[in-house]
């Protein structure tokens, strides 16, 4: 084993990682968002709406990302209206590209998993709730929204793991994230071994802080379905 | 129908109910239902299941519409208007705050699982009543010992028992100030050795003086406590009356074979 040349590897992955944790924080902070608004849709009465979801829903899981991630880096220059608008600036940049085909996949998976906490709320609770006079946006803030976002973490959180690892798919359209700067040193180098044993370590670190960090969530979460605190 | 006496002296109905229908598909539940209730008013409505009672209470607070009838809650009347054929109330604003003057106990207690007993409590004062959070938590702990759970607050609804949670559920709804409490069969869903401090609970409330409707299959409850007893039957009122003229014996047959069944 090569200690020197596995630590100066490592050292030059762990300089990107900032780059895959922003891949990451953005894609899933936008997809959060869009999912909001997707799974609001999807289960809109209005069935132009809900149709549309589903429409979304079913591409962005059913195509593969790689090819998304593809579509949008070399395929939205090809449209006029986006090559001349104010946006082209931003969307010719690898790394927007690369956060806007994550969190546009991302959102369609999350919008199911939030769907499926949704369905398991009580509607008895609902009731409660709105036997009191909630409706609306207040009901689901309190109620619906705390309720089902319990239901939906544990799938949530897997979730969130696949992204770290989607990130990787960004070195494809040339963003330097920690896949991509391994690849470089491995044409450097030719140790394919070391350096993308060094690459998924730092994945594995990532993985295990985020799911710690998951779990901590879930535990604060769960406390109502915990058995009875003993009192001190 | 009969009212007491001294009741009549009130002005103002805490609740009145005219001629109110409903209908699920083919099936006519409620087939013309009036009703009044003064202040401190507690009225028990029996009845074997299918009769429309706890409908009717769903259709008091807007939780069913009522195909046809009018709704009047503290004198305030509840305004319905017709879109595509059917009945529908003519502003949710107003159902929203109707909704929060009146009080509902379900069944199966429905407290917010993910909330503590105290958060159960302050829920509707501080965020649909927008009134004070430390107020609102004095309130609620007040109201905690008066239903016997204030070791309870800090607990959530899973930990408590049938009985206690009913009870929480009871302060619950009585944390919003309502005008008129209505209780869904309160004690349906409990042990038997849970009834008892259930009930102790609605007693209490009704000697302070609480309008409350009561749909309940507790015979003891509804002869000692209510001073008016309605007696419910394929969706119409078969009798009404005081306890003591309903339970004398000279009522519809079909009364004194249901109260017999609870004999039996």
């Amino acid at each position: 084993m090569d200690f020197v040349f596995i630590l100066q590897t490592m050292r030059t992955l762990l300089a990107a990682v900032p780059m895959t944790l922003a891949l990451f924080f953005l894609s899933i902070f936008f997809g959060g968002l869009l999912a909001l608004l997707v799974v609001w849709m999807r289960v809109a009465r209005n069935p132009i709406l809900s149709n549309f979801a589903k429409g979304y829903i079913f591409v962005f899981r059913g195509s593969p990302l790689l090819i998304q991630m593809f579509l949008v880096f070399y395929g939205l220059g090809q449209f006029g209206f986006i090559r001349y608008s104010f946006l082209w600036p931003f969307l010719r940049e690898p790394f927007v590209c690369a956060v806007l085909s994550l969190a546009l996949c991302t959102a369609g998976y999350t919008a199911e998993i939030f769907r499926g906490g949704l369905r398991a709320v009580s509607v008895k609770e609902i009731e409660a709730a709105r036997s009191i006079g909630m409706s609306g946006f207040l009901l689901v803030r309190r109620i619906i929204g705390p309720i089902a976002f319990r239901h939906a973490l544990p799938a949530y959180s897997t979730e969130i793991v696949m992204m770290v690892k989607s990130t990787a798919l960004a070195s494809l359209v040339t963003v330097w994230e920690v896949t991509g700067v391994a690849q470089r040193l491995i044409s450097q180098t030719y140790r394919t071994m070391e350096v993308f044993l060094c690459a998924a370590a730092i994945y594995l670190i990532l993985n295990f802080l985020i799911l710690q960090a998951m779990a901590l969530l879930e535990h604060r979460l769960s406390q109502h379905r915990r058995a009875v605190p003993r009192l001190p | 129908m009969v009212h007491e006496p001294s009741a009549a002296a009130t002005t103002v109905n805490r609740l009145s109910v005219r001629n109110i229908r409903k209908k699920f598909g083919p099936l006519e539940v409620l087939r013309g239902i009036s009703l009044e209730a003064h202040d401190g008013d507690v009225i028990s409505i029996l009845g074997s299941s299918g009769s429309g009672k706890s409908t009717f209470l769903r259709c008091i607070n807007l939780l069913e519409i009522a195909d046809e009838g009018e709704i009047w809650v503290d004198g305030e009347h509840i305004n319905m208007i017709s879109k595509h054929g059917r009945n529908v109330p003519a502003s949710s604003k107003q159902v929203d705050h109707i909704r929060s003057e009146l009080g509902m106990v379900f069944q199966s207690f429905n407290l917010w699982s993910h909330m503590t007993i105290l958060q159960n409590l302050i829920e509707g004062p501080v965020h649909v009543l927008k009134r004070p959070r430390a107020e609102c938590i004095e309130e609620a702990e007040a109201l905690l010992v008066k239903v016997g759970i204030a070791d309870k607050r800090h607990a959530y609804p899973a930990h408590l028992s049938g009985g206690q949670q009913q009870r929480a559920a009871i302060a619950r709804s009585l944390a919003m100030k309502p005008k008129v409490m209505l209780f869904d069969e309160p004690t349906s869903a409990l042990d038997p050795e849970l009834v008892g401090e259930v009930l102790r609970v609605m007693r209490a409330l009704a000697e302070e003086g609480m309008t409350m409707l009561v749909v309940t299959h507790e015979m003891n409850f509804a002869r000692d406590v209510s001073n008016r007893v309605v007696f419910m039957r394929e969706g119409l009122i078969d009798c009404a009356g005081s306890p003591a003229e309903m339970f004398s014996g000279a009522t519809s047959a079909a009364f004194r074979q249901f109260i017999g069944n609870f004999r039996g």
